[in-house]
């Protein structure tokens, strides 16, 4: 994708929309966990967008594992502990 | 909005008499949890919230008399592009964001990072009341 910047044959109206794009390319990559970190440097856009994929997948697993130990938590709501009663009160309403 | 939506969804589910299986009302909560970015107030304008709306109505239809449904459906969607010269481009990504397939690849990217933030969001809560609730 970086050659294409290169190229003086594209119209004016092209030319924005890839100003765009870097923009919004640069803001995904804001959003990926080691960001902080790699702040300074250039990374192409395919890259971006290839670990943009995993951090979604591991979003995707993370509501998965969380709802299964949520499921044991409401589950677990069955004991008298003080935790279960809190939580049975808060959710009871 | 998405807090609350998820809260009082996760109340019904416990309420549930008779007490669901365990792997049923797992998957009723990563349904509260899809349902909850959905709706937020924030998301509900977005193309990715009204496809994963949909997508979610359809599993529900589909499910009586199945536990777990894995069903791969194979749908041939061309792309919109404005320009012929640009052609569809992150194809995985398209995949993995709800809609993804039909969009221009600039809505594609806006729409992503909106989807990751409210994912963000919903992993923070879960994570945060299962801290709350099992010290």
């Amino acid at each position: 994708m970086s050659s294409r910047r290169s190229h003086s044959r594209h119209s004016s109206a092209s030319r924005i929309t890839e100003e765009e794009i870097n923009e919004l390319v640069s803001k995904l990559q804001m959003m990926l966990p080691d960001a902080p970190i790699r702040r300074n440097s250039r990374v192409s856009a395919r890259k971006v967008l290839q670990e943009t994929c995993s951090y979604i997948r591991s979003l995707h697993q993370e509501v998965d594992d969380l709802s299964e130990k949520l499921s044991e938590l409401l589950a677990s709501t069955d004991t008298d502990s003080a935790e279960a009663a809190i939580l049975r009160s808060l959710l009871m309403q | 909005m998405q807090a609350l939506h998820f809260l009082q969804a996760l109340a019904r589910i416990a309420r549930a008499a008779p007490k669901p299986a365990h792997s049923a009302r797992t998957r009723q909560i990563r349904h509260a949890a899809y349902a909850s970015m959905a709706h937020s107030s924030r998301s509900s304008r977005r193309t990715w919230s009204r496809a994963l709306l949909h997508r979610l109505r359809q599993r529900q239809q589909q499910r009586p008399g199945r536990l777990l449904t894995v069903r791969r459906r194979v749908r041939i969607v061309t792309p919109i592009t404005s320009r012929p010269e640009e052609p569809a481009r992150a194809e995985t990504l398209r995949q993995l964001v709800p809609g993804g397939r039909g969009m221009e690849y600039c809505n594609l990217l806006e729409e992503t990072a909106d989807y990751v933030q409210c994912l963000r969001a919903q992993v923070q809560l879960m994570q945060t009341l299962l801290d709350a609730f099992s010290s």
